[in-house]
């Protein structure tokens, strides 16, 4: 670790006493961050209203400036709100997938934990399977079976990124079921359902909001992915996939803004949410944070 | 690992004996039977669950020439009217005689169609495996022999940066800075157009290969960068590295002696296990550079509405991915004796 000297001498800390030169202060300190990045994309979208997306035939395939600070297209659209609006539905999809993918991989994992052996293995050849298919192939699939648009863009993102979590929980809950604790409270004759409402679920917590923030950007990739190979198209409604299988058109004209800009946006989009996920962990398990 | 400086194990492990091998192959092809069969219904149900009409499909425009008594015929003739059991059963029927079908769109055997746009994706992936394979492990057992380094930190960033960008992303990128701007690649397609293969030379298709294999590179990169980094960085913090580092060893001494055989297994077996992350990646890098592999004909046939191609490409593409998972889990036991004693 890089001690600032300037800082050496006097102790900062925030008001809980957390340090603020350690590691986890400023993994917390950038999970905020990222936080607020992300709230301003949400806000930013929700506040420009549906008039910056309209043509504008004056004002067609102008590189970056300060009215324009992502360009336009050959449109006249203005890429940046664009781009805004298209983040924002990427937002949207990640927290329903995340949402729902979490609840699947909660309910497949405690039945696999408690329900004894066969319905462990059922989960496990069930998990295998969807491990098998590659993401991408399954996603097309699936919105292909939803007849694609929109909302099959969004139920295949949403179906599809349980199996991880599931592993990962499933191995939680059985290290929490071997645990002495739980081991005792069976002895005094706590019924099973008490002790996953008082022990099980109270440790899992933590893990399940842990294992939602990770899977926020898997699902962000995916769904630009999927509308970018053609799937879901509507028009009127910007994603960034879309945007960027727009600029393929016109790459070899030279307008690079078209590519440049849309990508950038999403990939830090995609890095504020490992920082918030980041910060997350440094809240819910200290320990681990400190590498 | 003959290691002199390695504390004595607790468990006194083995190699896997022979039996041991038959035993777990065996179990291991009952899983992938196992498991391809589940992706197989699965498969079968989501798109038999589509909206879309196969007949209208294929048909197309001709719709209008044709009466409803003869599109009738093509219902009963492609064993449409059949409830989705019989059709499934048929279809396997079908698969395990090697026939997967007539794909409407490629208007030639799904077979056919799956062998030659896979032999232009091996191409591709075969390169894109191997250089982002040797590529990530050189980075990450730098990154992670001088943790504190300048070079460790632009290391990690990068790597960071690879696993959060999209790949298609990269790949256009790529198309502008070295297709269009610098104009030293093809920008599209695996050879020249309007030539017939035989008049392709090899330095064409290499010249066409290039930019696709490069982008699906840097998507397999980051991971085997950062699972390599970490795993020697914990190699560093042994006992036995801060012994030979006790011993007057330099870190470039435990490099080059024990960290590299530490870590090359596991990131071997991570390649394996990323096969279906490779093979994902190759679709996008496909769609963007219209490179005529299987990626894209997966894309066409989503798009298209072609059934029996779509079923092909799901079963081959998990018959593949379940292989290199196999793979990875063999080499689980050759890394660590361990696992096989608990398990």
């Amino acid at each position: 670790m890089t001690f600032s000297l300037a800082n050496a001498g006097r102790r900062e800390t925030l008001p809980g006493g957390i340090d603020l030169r350690g590691v986890r202060a400023r993994t917390l300190a950038l999970g905020l961050v990222s936080l607020g990045v992300i709230c301003a994309i949400a806000l930013g979208a929700a506040m420009t209203g549906d008039d910056g997306l309209g043509t504008h035939l004056l004002a067609k395939k102008l590189p970056p400036s300060w009215d324009f600070p992502f360009g336009t297209d050959p449109l006249g659209r203005d890429m940046a709100i664009r781009t805004l609006k298209g983040l924002a539905l990427s937002l949207r999809v990640g927290v329903i997938a995340s949402f729902a993918s979490s609840l699947i991989a909660l309910v497949l994992a405690l039945a696999a934990a408690t329900l004894g052996s066969t319905v462990d293995h059922m989960v496990g050849v069930l998990v295998d399977t969807f491990f098998a298919v590659p993401h991408l192939v399954l996603l097309i699939l699936v919105s292909f079976a939803l007849g694609g648009g929109t909302s099959g863009v969004i139920v295949a993102v949403a179906v599809s990124h349980w199996p991880r979590i599931t592993r990962v929980l499933r191995a939680e809950i059985l290290q929490v079921l071997s645990s002495d604790y739980v081991r005792v409270a069976h002895g005094f004759g706590r019924s099973p359902f008490k002790i996953a409402v008082e022990h099980l679920v109270p440790h899992l917590i933590p893990q399940v909001l842990v294992g939602f923030l990770l899977l926020f950007p898997h699902a962000i990739l995916h769904e630009a992915g999927l509308t970018f190979l053609g799937f879901g198209i509507e028009p009127n409604r910007p994603a960034v996939g879309i945007l960027l299988a727009e600029s393929m058109r016109y790459l070899t004209a030279g307008y690079w803004w078209l590519a440049v800009f849309p990508g950038l946006s999403l990939l830090l989009m995609v890095l504020a949410f490992d920082g918030l996920a980041a910060g997350a962990k440094a809240l819910v398990s200290p320990r681990e944070a400190q590498d | 690992m003959k290691n002199r400086l390695s504390p004595v194990r607790e468990i006194d492990a083995k190699a896997p004996t022979c039996r041991f091998w038959l035993r777990f192959a065996a179990s291991r092809l009952l899983r992938v039977v196992l498991v391809l069969t589940l992706v197989s219904i699965l498969a079968f149900a989501l798109v038999s669950m589509a909206p879309l009409d196969p007949v209208d499909a294929y048909l197309g425009p001709n719709i209008f020439h044709i009466s409803p008594e003869q599109r009738d015929l093509v219902v009963a003739r492609w064993g449409l009217d059949q409830p989705p059991l019989m059709r499934y059963v048929t279809w396997v029927g079908h698969v395990f005689t090697g026939d997967l079908g007539v794909s409407p769109i490629f208007n030639q055997p799904v077979a056919t169609v799956i062998a030659t746009r896979f032999s232009a994706s091996l191409a591709l992936m075969t390169i894109a495996w191997t250089a982002s394979g040797a590529l990530g492990f050189c980075l990450g057992l730098v990154a992670g022999t001088w943790r504190r380094s300048w070079a460790a930190k632009i290391i990690r960033v990068y790597a960071y940066m690879l696993a959060a960008a999209p790949t298609f992303w990269i790949a256009i990128i790529l198309l502008i800075v070295f297709g269009v701007v610098l104009g030293w690649t093809p920008i599209c397609c695996a050879a020249p157009i309007g030539l017939t293969p035989d008049q392709i030379s090899l330095g064409q298709r290499l010249s066409h290969i290039i930019l696709p294999a490069t982008a699906l590179t840097f998507l397999g990169i980051a991971q085997i960068t950062l699972y390599t980094c970490q795993e020697t960085a914990e190699f560093m913090n042994s006992d036995v590295a801060i012994f030979a580092r006790a011993q007057g060893a330099s870190r470039w001494d435990i490099l080059r002696r024990h960290a590299i055989r530490h870590a090359a297994l596991p990131a071997i077996t991570v390649q394996f296990a990323g096969i279906g992350e490779l093979f994902g990646g190759s679709i996008l890098a496909e769609t963007v550079f219209t490179y005529p592999g299987l990626g894209q004909a997966a894309v066409a046939a989503g798009i298209r509405g072609d059934e029996p191609l779509l079923l092909g490409i799901t079963l081959f593409s998990a018959a593949i991915v379940s292989i290199g998972n196999s793979i990875a889990d063999a080499l689980y036991h050759v890394i660590d004796p361990r696992i096989t004693l608990a398990s």
